[in-house]
């Protein structure tokens, strides 16, 4: 292998802290360079400028510190930024948090090697995204609809089912218009085993493994490296989305561990802390993930990425969930209350939202009454919320005739509508009937979100729910 | 004193702070170019000889030794004709030139001229030789697009003897126009001039403004109006819609000039708007809303030295159409962004933090940053206005947090937006009960002038909404049906203004946009069936039956199915529900005297 001629080594660290080593004596270092740490006994460590002085820098290290002596580590500074290889063939591959590779089969050889960070898109030349993604769940389909080149995250809880749900996604998203598969970019940051596998698992068993590639930075690996693991994994996206004009479903797992290695980094360095001990740059850090995802103008591709993140004792204002809500379009929020009644997926109506929504629905993309529908189904759930804290404290009995309606229409929205099986693919068509149905439990004047047109056409009252 | 030319060496950088030597004598604020791909930064702070540069684009392989040249000048934009309708980053770089030079990604130390250095611009010159000039006369137009006379300002500072002018004809933005003999010398002018962008343009005075800001948005026209050269805040967590109400107010509000500022924000947000401007017809001029707009796109992901300055970067721009005598109105989406940036920035200064983690001068920047807005008498003797109108992202919609808090000390107008609102997408989900306006007063007149009633009508509707509010605190405890009758009917009511006034359809073409006779009939009407279904009541009418009425559900609905055109239908529409309630009432009557 030839070495970069402005490779240069030193062996001066002057200090040991978290995941950072501090090198002295160096010279020419750029920042945000890329350092191999080479340790007696052959082990290579590769890592990254964080603060660049005269004669001193700051280096982290990806795979951690831990077995690192000050005496006998050469850092050599590689004079350039860390990059990796991308390629078609990475498809059906299994890698690291780094994008090295861990199946056993060869190291991915490629021309063309791209700098983890991307590059901004400009926003003059992106393409707003309009096609509807169908993936046969209801309350994503109906009332927050996923559209290709989104980013949807999904905001669940420890021990609720977002693992299967974004499976479930993967394995049945497709375009009504078209007959291109979803390539999947699937990057796990901080999972046990058992969830990496679960998704390999599934991704096997609907087939599309040898169309998807896979980043895992495991729970037993150092955490710093989760860094890394998501840029890794959205370079590969890119590189697939617009360059090789595919569509990308990038699964990322679980931010809210990539954000406490971000802390740990942070408080390592001995930076200011904003909330909770996250760093204040946590809202900028986040975005140069989640921005990298859209479509181009003038390019085929797009990359949908959908985030999954556990929110700490179920706060959605907790910073990490608040954060990505703040540049997401849109969450999909899970609740815990639907989840202990059994109610499968147990995606909360009022909270989750999908900003692209609006322009990817309606006449010519999935039907015309879906906006007012939507729209009506919100706020009759809403009125059911309502409706519910005040049966708690007079009785449902106390009701009036009109409240206890709406109580009907609640439980059979949850029952009927939310609710459906993991291996159910329900298409819009039955989405929206379903949808119809839920309405038909309520007198017509309460439906003033829809348009009369569409009430003509599609509302068929039903009284069964006033005995 | 600030030399030009300045050339030194960079001894550390961390992040977009660099800091460098051998700087010693240029001026602060000044700007630099770092590095081997000459980074655009700025000088913003000396410690003995080391220079503090913050530095505006990634600068990922910056080395120490590499060299830092000064500029001799602040960091500046150009203002001249070509503005409108473009869109920048938030250093004024142009996006759709850099498309050209880069293609979809910006790379680093790409460079392009702002405006259009080659384009020629039909001027229509009015001044003549001989002319005393002071700074800030207008000697020219030029129909910047259909919907914008640009006119062609002497820049401030320049005054004395206008010694040549250039004929009407066409010319470029580097061409010279005309020469003034100054006290000191000879002034050679252009049509395009450089401002620095953190310093305000001068004017004469400030004025009390008396007309109000239309937006078209009811409940902000009607309950919470803002007037022009006014500042507002929009305070929101994340989902409750301060995009869609920002961009419903770019699009529909009265100003001649927007200029949108998306700092930290989507870039599919800014796409959206790229995307829908140019189609959208502006109720007023008849042209697409994007020929009266300039944008400012510094989304979250391009380099955040750049959005903390954008919005230095929009408001300079506003400033100087508003120094040709328009009325401006700036959306910058989202201060809590840009307060971040400023945050981020002085953590990397290693500035002693003061609340979670912000600087001390968080408040002043933002005190500054909304006194440049303003109702104004122009250098040139005209009146101009500068509307900001400021989204704030609150974390964890949390409104005690640091910016909201102080923004609200620097703002007089705040729409505050409700999570249950959103939740139940009531939009624009801006509170009745928390948000205020502090410019009522002075923008009565012009309400009174479109109806006398109108102060009437507003505290009839808003009361009803407040004691709406008090009710549904016991309605939560033992049902709406123990209470008494007019109570009821009051809840009623409020559903009505809700659905049928406040809540407002974005995407409805005759929801959309409301005017100002629009607004009053409809809340009107609604206060009167309030009224005079009281009057029923104490008549000894059942509710069910006033409920049941003929055209009860359509009130809800008169907002979409009457256009801005068609008030007459409303009116028509009054008569026949009055008729009905007087029939009910002839009815009760008959019934009491019957028996």
């Amino acid at each position: 292998m030839v070495l970069p001629v402005s490779e240069r080594e030193y062996m001066n660290v002057a200090g040991i802290t978290g995941p950072l080593i501090i090198v002295e004596g160096v010279k020419g270092v750029g920042y945000g360079e890329l350092v191999e740490i080479r340790t007696p006994s052959g082990e290579i460590r590769i890592g990254q400028t964080l603060e660049v002085d005269e004669d001193k820098a700051v280096v982290q290290v990806f795979e951690g510190t831990t077995g690192l002596s000050q005496r006998n580590m050469r850092t050599v500074f590689l004079g350039k930024t860390l990059e990796i290889p991308v390629h078609r063939d990475m498809l059906g591959r299994i890698f690291d948090g780094l994008g090295r590779p861990i199946d056993g089969a060869p190291q991915v050889v490629s021309e063309v090697m791209r700098d983890i960070n991307g590059l901004p898109i400009n926003p003059y030349s992106r393409e707003y995204p309009r096609d509807f993604i169908q993936t046969g769940i209801s309350a994503i389909d109906g009332m927050n609809t996923l559209i290709r080149g989104q980013k949807l995250p999904v905001f669940s809880g420890s021990g609720m089912p977002h693992n299967r749900i974004a499976a479930q996604i993967a394995r049945q998203a497709k375009i009504l218009t078209s007959e291109e598969e979803f390539t999947v970019v699937f990057a796990a940051m901080g999972v046990k085993f058992d969830v990496a596998w679960f998704f390999i698992n599934s991704l096997e068993e609907s087939g599309v493994l040898d169309n998807s590639a896979i980043f895992l930075s495991l729970a037993n690996s150092p955490s710093i490296e989760r860094i890394i693991t998501p840029r890794a994994a959205l370079t590969l996206a890119e590189y697939l989305a617009y360059d090789l004009e595919m569509h990308v479903l990038v699964i990322l797992t679980d931010m809210t561990n990539y954000c406490e290695s971000l802390r740990e980094l942070s408080s390592s360095r001995g930076e200011i802390p904003s909330r909770k001990g996250y760093p204040g740059y946590l809202y900028s850090d986040l975005a140069s993930i989640y921005e990298r995802s859209g479509r181009i103008r003038g390019r085929r591709g797009s990359i949908t990425q959908i985030p999954i993140l556990t929110m700490p004792s179920d706060d959605i204002s907790h910073p990490v969930p608040d954060l990505t809500g703040y540049i997401t379009e849109g969450q999909i929020v899970l609740e815990r209350e639907l989840f202990n009644r059994g109610i499968y997926p147990p995606i909360a109506g009022l909270p989750s939202l999908s900003r692209l929504m609006k322009d990817g629905i309606g006449e010519g993309r999935t039907r015309k009454d879906h906006a007012g529908l939507a729209a009506q189904l919100f706020a009759c759930y809403a009125k059911v919320k309502r409706i519910r804290s005040l049966a708690a404290i007079v009785g449902e009995e106390e009701l009036s005739k009109i409240d206890k309606l709406y109580l009907h229409f609640g439980r059979a929205f949850e029952d009927e509508y939310l609710s459906q099986g993991y291996d159910e693919n329900r298409d819009i068509e039955t989405t929206l009937s379903i949808g119809w149905k839920m309405l038909s439990f309520l007198p017509e004047e309460e439906l003033y979100r829809i348009s009369r047109d569409d009430i003509q056409r599609y509302y068929i009252p039903d009284k069964s729910g006033e005995k | 004193m600030s030399e030009t030319g300045l050339t030194g060496r960079i001894v550390s950088v961390n992040g977009p702070i660099v800091k460098a030597v051998g700087l010693t004598g240029a001026g602060m604020m000044d700007m630099a170019e770092v590095g081997p791909y000459r980074l655009i930064g700025e000088l913003i702070r000396f410690q003995n000889e080391i220079a503090v540069i913050q530095v505006y684009e990634d600068n990922t392989g910056l080395k120490p030794g590499d060299t830092v040249t000064t500029s001799g000048r602040p960091l500046s934009v150009l203002l001249g004709p070509g503005l409108i309708s473009n869109i920048y980053d938030g250093i004024q770089r142009p996006l759709i030139s850099l498309e050209q030079i880069t293609g979809s990604f910006i790379t680093k130390g790409v460079k392009a001229s702002p405006l259009d250095i080659e384009r020629k611009w039909c001027v229509d010159i009015t001044a003549t030789e001989g002319d005393e000039i002071k700074s800030g006369m207008v000697i020219g137009g030029i129909m910047e697009s259909e919907a914008v006379l640009h006119r062609v300002m002497i820049p401030p500072g320049v005054s004395g003897r206008l010694d040549y002018i250039a004929p009407s004809g066409s010319y470029t933005i580097e061409d010279e126009i005309y020469r003034i003999k100054t006290e000191t010398g000879i002034f050679s002018g252009k049509l395009a001039n450089y401002w620095p962008v953190r310093k305000p343009r001068p004017f004469l005075e400030k004025k009390k403004s008396t007309v109000p800001l239309i937006t078209g948005q009811r409940i902000i026209d009607t309950f919470f109006p803002i007037a022009r050269g006014g500042t507002a805040a929009i305070p929101g967590g994340f989902g409750t819609g301060k995009t869609m109400t920002q961009h419903a107010l770019a699009k529909w509000c009265d100003a001649e000039i927007i200029v949108y500022i998306g700092c930290g924000e989507r870039g599919n947000e800014m796409t959206d708007v790229l995307n829908e401007f140019p189609k959208l017809v502006d109720p007023r001029s008849g042209h697409p809303l994007m020929e009266r707009t300039v944008m400012i796109a510094n989304t979250s992901n391009m380099p955040v030295a750049a959005r903390e300055v954008s919005i230095y970067t929009g408001v300079t721009i506003a400033e100087y159409y508003r120094d040709m005598g328009y009325n401006v109105a700036i959306m910058a989406d989202s201060t809590s962004r840009w307060a971040e940036a400023l945050r981020e920035l002085s953590s990397r200064l290693g500035d002693m933090p003061a609340e979670e983690g912000f600087p001390s001068y968080l408040a002043t920047r933002l005190a500054e940053f909304y006194e440049r807005g303003g109702y104004v008498e122009t250098l040139c003797g005209t009146e101009g206005s500068i509307s900001i109108i400021g989204a704030v992202s609150p974390p964890g919609g949390d409104f005690s947090e640091p910016v909201t808090q102080h923004t609200t000390r620097f703002v007089r107008c705040f729409w505050a937006l409700d999570k249950i609102l959103a939740d139940a997408r009531h939009y624009p989900s801006i509170s009745w009960i928390d948000s205020y306006s502090e410019y009522l007063d002075d923008i009565k007149g012009w309400w009174i002038a479109v109806d006398s009633a109108w102060h009437e009508i507003r505290s009839a509707a808003l009361n009803i909404l407040l004691e709406e509010n008090r009710l549904q605190q016991i309605v939560k405890l033992v049902g709406p049906d123990a209470l008494p009758v007019e109570q009821r009917f009051l809840l009623q009511c409020a559903e009505l203004i809700k659905n049928g006034f406040l809540q407002q359809n974005a995407f409805d073409p005759k929801d959309m946009y409301s005017t100002p006779l629009k607004q009053m009939k409809l809340l009107k009407l609604m206060t009167k069936f309030f009224h005079e279904g009281n009057k029923l009541i104490s008549s000894g009418v059942d509710l069910k039956d006033i409920l049941e009425m003929p055209g009860i559900p359509e009130l809800a609905r008169l907002k979409s199915e009457i256009g801005n055109d068609e008030n007459e239908m409303i009116d028509q529409f009054e008569e026949k529900l009055v008729s009905g309630m007087y029939e009910l009432l002839r009815k009760a009557k008959d019934g009491a005297s019957g028996v």
